[in-house]
């Protein structure tokens, strides 16, 4: 006695969350069987092995007709194969676009091609996460950038018109698909301490300051701007941050920042000395990551440089977090004394965002 | 000109892409409506196409007007080559037809075609302009009102219930035609599609004209059905009941516009001659009788004696109820002759109904039915209907001389069905034998005087339990007592019914899903030689199957089986029998005696181990049932019962022999206490392989419950989640160990496992009742066995006691006690020996060799007679046990305040959806879709119309499409989208009363292809929570939509 065929349909969709999770983690039935059992479902229900092997079959081939919809989840509200309470589509959709920590570090910043989709099986191996999750989830990324790729308006709001995702999860998406389209080297060894939150994070305060979007043109003067609003860097702006190379280039410029900073903080830093003698060092840093913005390598480089220039020489002089935030506030502000400076506005919107990307950065 | 359709085309949305190179389509649609086509504009590269046509305007008979359905295609424009269809929708414009149903048709229908299923949704509004029609010689029956719930729908009142309504049309299966070689599969579904669609309306209206004829206005338990005969034809045959309905607070009778008031019933103007004896109906030619001498074995029965037998088939009014009938006596005699007289006008005085309005059924004697086997390759004229009418006519013939057996004038809860492989067709028929009040069958002439002496006299509650036949008389040996509700009349001691537990009945405990299972090998053979060996097998499996019931049934401690249904399903080397019931303890019933086991071989030392280990087995089931179903029956001590205790050894009639081969009837010892016992004897591995059976039914697991009736006995506080599912299975049973134990193993675990699979698949529904369990057993194949199971699952509210049931059993007692001493001036012994005169058929009966006549005509009527005989012993057998009998439970008006509407509270769960997060706004409303006749919760405050609907869905790249299972998976719920749809569009939320009636499937595996046709039906409803009703009250059902909608059942 052989199964043919055997199936359960509902009026109502049946959507076991467990079962919906073990798919998206990219189990096999067996395995999902196998992991199921070992919950201690078998007890509680007094079902048969046979019995959960039929209901996850069931379960399987219910998710794998609604992929197609969740492809594009305003299909999945409109259809009328499945009906699924509103808060259900909701859940589906959600978790169907949650993603793995592990597999968005891995990915965040490459380019969304084919090419790294092959290097998926490095990932499944490395991460431990099973390649047909790492398959979804790249999928996902790549589904929702090329959705967005092209719109004008929020990055945000568009991901979450188009997707229905949570604000988090489109938030989060946001900072998938621009670090994606700027290509933000995350993988290097000296950025492995950083988490995908510490760079959404950073995403979130560059598009709201250092894009086009940010500027607030677009709805005056539509057809001139046909570059992406919210996924693309400010061209303008960065050309504009070389002006700033002035405060490290000029002699008298840096050395009147310095004694601005170190009054208004002497007594105040545990790490004053440390950052009397950095100051120059520091200082050039900063102002060189600016000034390079305009080569794409560079820009792909940011964080690289920010680390490398910034958050190790503080962390080998053990600075406390609160002693970087008096000092970035310190340093940034005290450039509106330099009256030689004329570039105000421009280091506002440079340090503005630095400042809070680097505090964020800057942990073990 | 009578008519006028409007439709307009909106918009697509989703749909597909048919242009490659721009993944765009350029659609438009065709709108047709009988012979006039129209289409709309081509909506160049869209998948979303904003058409928003003109209004297309049909001017149509009304007879077109119910036997087409609209069809409107949706194409891709291709300048070059042709265009290419993306699918279609067929919409039935009955419901616009009724002035009570809907309006408009107007909403989103999916796009659907027969080989890639739906693809894509289109917007369309449907009216019609209706004329008023004078002509009296109208061949239409615009009007008329169809439901298919199978009672008195919600918000009607039946004025008078005319009775039966039956019709058959024929046509060649398109499948077969010669054009069917050359044309592609989409084509022939699509014809098939088509003319099915066509098939109905035209059955729908003639139907409405019978009624007409009747001076009805609705026909109630409407139950339509395909026959796929193949070569012979497509038959589409339909049975209802036809009655006058009055809407609930409307001041007016709605009657059509032909309708006077008449007090003379016309004779319902039947096609088929009413000639009562079966033997000769019919017209007969020279082939026709040569295909009726297929069916000598037809006809037999278990219920009941078989038709010709000569015992008085009208009880002299007055001894119905014997000695204990003192003042019921005469009354009964009036009543009994009012409803005769009512019932004696019809040909076939039977209803399709399960439940009924209070007060109609008076008694019920047991059920009754019958089988015939016919061959499909003698019909001498496949194109007209008169054979498959005669053979009807025929099988109803035997019910109503089966019900008069049983002393009853009427049918209840009937139903026909069909089993076909290749040129074998078996065609069933069932009931429950009853007396009815004739209040609800005439005109209200007798209704004043009656009505009163009716309050009066009718015993509460319990008198549907009382035996309606003549206790000196009976047509089978059955086990009387005094009624343990009003102790004043005799009733059986099991009482089996295919109808619906009456709202008035006791119950106590709760009630279960008992269900006989059985397979038969047969021999493969052709034309005669397998209509015999079906015909020579099929008495065993009734028989195996009712004893299989009974065993079951006293093994949950039970007496009484609901909503029985039998079905039997020939296949190429097998039949299948499968019965399933809801067991119940009726108050008015005996408390059944247990289950006795006995060995052949009482010598054997550990064989009497063994078996008395097996009887400890059974016992400690019986006691663990009886807790789990909280079956506690009022204990009454023994003199105040006055209950004839049988003695022993008229019981043993009742024994059983396990093997088809014993030669004798074992004498045994029976004195087991009191109780009279059923025994089991265990007389090979057979037999204990049967005991095993008994024991291995799991019961649901904790929380769960399960019933195949309307609702579940003893559960009364009904909260408003409900699922309604559909499950299929298909197993290929390995040919190697094709032996009839195995087989049955093999089916056994089938439904068994199926069964475990839906308690573990609803578990987060805890607690909850599977309601309406309906089982189809089909057999694709030589080694495929199917099993089809819709059900609803309902939720219920566990913390609320259920008070209600258990007050009124004590009232009950405590009257029983008081009226107890009257009582015991009577005769107690109501078992006379002149009941065991029917021994078990010998073995030998069955093995007469008919092969030596089987081409003989001449022979014919002698293989009848002995075959009638070897039935009709058989089938007594079974009734001693089977016999009707039941319990009864009391007072109508008390009980009815426990109705499930009344007592389920506004669900918790309502509210608690309420309170979830509005997510992403939905834009498609929830529909419901229920077997059942009700929605728990919720008022249903307007019927829409009857849905009933085929597809055909065909696929030549099975495995890309999941296999077989993700083909009739999404098939399934591409179904089930289509009725949301069509009830969404109608204007409706629900659908209830629904039913799969069909689901065939057959696979090609190495062709990489399938086809499967499905057919379902139901009644398209408003409803309205009852939550909802105090604030919105009086607004209109569409704004009554909304709330229910946006509800959304949380259902996981």
């Amino acid at each position: 006695m052989t199964s043919e065929l055997d199936i359960f349909v509902g009026n109502t969709t049946l959507i076991d969350e467990d079962v919906y999770r073990l798919w998206l983690d990219g189990y096999s039935v067996s395995d999902a069987v196998a992991l199921r059992v070992r919950s201690g479902i078998l007890e509680q229900t007094g079902a048969t092995a046979a019995v959960l092997q039929s209901d996850t079959m069931d379960h399987y081939r219910t998710f794998h007709m609604l992929e197609r919809l969740l492809h594009a989840p305003p299909k999945l509200l409109h259809q009328l194969i499945f009906q699924i309470p509103p808060s259900r589509q909701a859940l589906l959709i959600e978790r169907y676009y949650d993603f793995d920590e592990a597999f968005v570090r891995e990915v965040l910043g490459k380019k969304l091609s084919k090419g790294t989709k092959k290097d998926l099986d490095d990932i499944s191996t490395k991460t431990g996460i099973t390649l047909k999750s790492c398959r979804r989830q790249f999928d996902n990324f790549k589904r929702v950038f090329k959705v967005v790729e092209e719109m004008r308006g929020s990055l945000v709001d568009n991901i979450q018109q188009h997707f229905l995702l949570s604000d988090r999860l489109a938030r989060d998406y946001a900072a998938i698909v621009f670090f994606a389209n700027n290509r933000f080297e995350t993988g290097k060894k000296k950025l492995q301490y950083l988490s995908f939150g510490d760079f959404a994070f950073c995403a979130e305060l560059m598009i709201q300051n250092w894009t086009l979007g940010a500027v607030g043109e677009a709805p005056t003067d539509p057809d001139s701007q046909m570059d992406d609003m919210d996924m693309d860097l400010d061209k303008e702006f960065l050309q504009d941050l070389k002006e700033l190379k002035v405060l490290v280039a000029d002699k008298d410029l840096l050395d009147l920042h310095k004694s601005l900073v170190c009054t208004a903080l002497r007594g105040k830093l545990g790490v004053f000395s440390e950052m009397e003698a950095n100051f120059k060092n520091l200082s050039r840093g900063l102002v060189n990551v600016a000034a390079k913005l305009t080569h794409n390598k560079d820009v792909r480089d940011l964080f690289v440089d920010l680390v490398e220039k910034f958050v190790e020489p503080c962390r080998s002089d053990h600075w406390p977090l609160n002693d970087v935030r008096l000092f970035l506030n310190q340093y940034s502000a005290s450039v509106h004394s330099l009256d030689g400076f004329r570039h105000q506005a421009l280091w506002d919107r440079y340090m503005g965002t630095l400042r809070g990307c680097l505090l964020r950065l800057y942990h073990d | 000109m009578p008519g006028k359709l409007k439709v307009k085309i909106v918009a697509g949305r989703h749909l597909p892409v048919m242009d490659r190179a721009s993944d765009l389509t350029d659609a438009f649609v065709e709108v047709k409506f009988g012979n006039t086509t129209f289409k709309t504009d081509v909506y160049l590269k869209s998948l979303n196409p904003q058409w928003n046509s003109e209004w297309f305007k049909f001017e149509v008979d009304d007879e077109d007007l119910q036997d087409e359905p609209l069809q409107i295609t949706v194409l891709d424009h291709d300048t070059y080559s042709a265009n290419d269809a993306i699918g279609k929708v067929y919409i039935d414009i009955d419901p616009l037809l009724y002035s009570e149903a809907a309006t408009v048709i107007s909403g989103w229908f999916p796009i659907y075609d027969t080989i890639h299923g739906i693809r894509g949704e289109i917007n369309v509004v449907v009216k019609v302009d209706l004329f008023n029609d004078l002509n009296r010689f109208r061949q239409s029956s615009c009007g008329v009102k169809f439901f298919c719930t199978t009672s008195i729908p919600k918000c009607y009142r039946a004025v008078i219930i005319h009775g039966f309504v039956e019709e058959l049309v024929v046509n060649e299966d398109p499948e077969y035609q010669w054009i069917d070689r050359i044309r592609t599969p989409r084509a022939s579904n699509e014809a098939r599609q088509r003319l099915i669609s066509l098939m109905s309306g035209e059955l729908q209206r003639k139907i409405g004209l019978k009624v007409l004829e009747m001076r009805g206005n609705a026909v109630v338990g409407y139950l339509q059905c395909f026959d796929l005969e193949g070569e012979s034809g497509l038959v589409v045959r339909a049975i209802g009941t036809a009655c006058t309905l009055d809407k609930l607070s409307s001041p007016a009778a709605f009657l059509p516009a032909c309708n006077s008031p008449s007090k003379d019933m016309k004779e319902i103007p039947f096609n088929e001659d009413p000639n009562p004896n079966t033997h000769s109906s019919g017209p007969s030619t020279p082939l026709k009788n040569q295909t009726y001498s297929f069916s000598p074995s037809k006809s037999y029965s278990r219920q009941s004696s078989s038709s010709d037998t000569d015992l008085s088939l009208t009880p002299k009014t007055g001894m119905g109820s014997g000695s204990a009938g003192k003042e019921g006596g005469p009354f009964k005699a009036l009543l009994r002759q009012q409803t005769q007289s009512a019932l004696e006008q019809r040909e076939f005085p039977f209803f399709t109904l399960t439940a009924f309005p209070p007060g109609f059924l008076v008694h019920v004697g047991g059920v009754v039915s019958a089988r015939s086997v016919k061959l499909l390759d003698r019909i001498h004229n496949p194109d007209e209907p008169e054979t498959r009418d005669a053979w009807w006519a025929e099988i109803r013939q035997e019910i109503k001389s089966h019900a008069k057996a049983l002393g009853c004038h009427a049918v209840v809860g009937y139903s026909e069905s069909t089993s076909i492989c290749e040129e074998v067709c078996i065609l069933s028929a069932s009931g429950t034998a009853a007396v009815l009040n004739p209040r609800f069958l005439q005109d209200g002439t007798v209704e004043g005087c009656l009505e009163q002496r009716l309050e009066e006299n009718l015993p509460p509650g319990c008198g549907f339990c009382h035996i309606p036949y003549d206790e000196l008389n009976m047509p089978f040996p059955a086990h009387l007592t005094y009624c343990y509700n009003c102790r004043k009349q005799k009733v059986p001691d099991v009482l089996f019914t295919t109808v619906d537990l009456p709202s008035d009945a006791t119950v106590i405990g709760k009630g279960c899903l008992i269900q006989a299972r059985l397979c038969r090998l047969k021999k493969k053979a052709q034309a005669e030689a397998n209509a015999t060996a079906i015909s020579n097998l099929l008495p065993f499996m009734e028989y195996e199957v009712h004893t299989q019931l009974m065993n079951k049934l006293k093994l949950k401690g039970m007496n009484a089986l609901f909503g029985l249904r039998i079905q039997i399903t020939v296949g190429e080397n097998m039949l299948m029998g499968l019965a399933s019931a809801t067991g119940v303890y009726l108050a008015a019933l005996p408390t059944p005696g247990g289950i006795q086991i006995a060995g052949k071989t009482p010598n054997d030392g550990s064989y009497e181990q063994h078996i008395s280990h097996m009887q400890k087995k059974i016992n400690d089931t019986i006691a663990k049932n009886k807790e789990l179903y909280e079956i506690i029956p009022p204990e009454i001590s023994e003199e105040i019962i006055g209950s004839p205790i049988p003695e022993p050894r008229q019981r043993s009639r009742l024994l059983r022999s396990q093997s088809e081969s014993s030669d004798e009837v074992t004498e045994l010892d029976l004195s087991h206490g009191k109780k009279d016992a059923f025994v089991l004897e265990i007389d090979d591995t057979d037999a204990m392989e049967d005991v095993h059976s008994l024991l291995t039914d799991v019961p649901p697991p904790s929380g769960f419950y399960s019933c195949n009736t309307e609702i579940m006995p003893g559960i009364n506080n009904w909260t408003s989640e409900i699922q309604m599912f559909t499950s299929v299975r298909v197993i290929r049973l390995s040919s190697l160990n094709l032996t009839n134990q195995a087989l049955n193993k093999n089916f056994n675990d089938l439904c068994e496992n199926l069964l475990k699979s839906l308690y573990f698949k609803l578990r987060s529904m805890i607690p909850c009742c599977l309601c309406h369990v309906n089982f189809t057993v089909s057999l694709p194949e030589d080694e495929l066995i199917q099993v089809t199971v819709t059900a609803v699952a309902i939720t219920f509210d566990k913390n609320q006691a259920l008070q209600t049931t258990k007050t009124l059993v004590e009232k009950s007692l405590q009257r029983a006690s008081t009226d107890n001493e009257e009582l015991l001036q009577f005769p107690l012994e109501l078992c006379s020996d002149s009941l065991p005169s029917h021994p078990f058929p010998p073995a030998k009966a069955t093995s007469v060799d008919y092969s030596s006549f089987a081409d003989r005509c001449s022979s014919w009527i002698e293989l009848i007679k002995l075959k009638a005989q070897t039935i009709r012993r058989g089938s007594i057998k079974t009734n001693g046990r089977k016999s009707p009998a039941l319990l009864l439970k009391r007072h109508s008006s008390r009980t009815q305040a426990v109705t499930v509407e009344k007592a389920s509270p506004m669900g918790e769960g309502n509210f608690r959806n309420r309170s979830a997060p509005p997510c992403a706004s939905a834009t498609v409303g929830v529909v419901k879709m229920t077997p059942l006749s009700f929605i728990p919760g919720a008022k249903i405050t307007k019927y829409l119309g009857i849905i009933n609907m085929f597809f055909i869905r065909e696929t030549t790249s099975l495995r890309e499409e999941g296999g077989v299972s993700g083909f009739l998976h999404a098939f399934i719920a591409e179904v089930f989208a289509m009725v949301r749809a069509h009830v969404a569009a109608l204007g409706g939320n629900a659908v209830v009363s629904y039913i799969m009636k069909q689901c065939v499937f057959m696979e090609n595996p190495n062709k990489n292809q399938a086809q499967c046709l499905i057919n379902v039906s139901g009644d398209a409803v408003v409803f309205v929570r009852e939550s909802d009703l105090e604030v919105v009250s009086t607004q209109q059902p569409t704004a009554n939509l909304q709330p229910s909608c946006t509800e959304g059942e949380v259902t996981t």
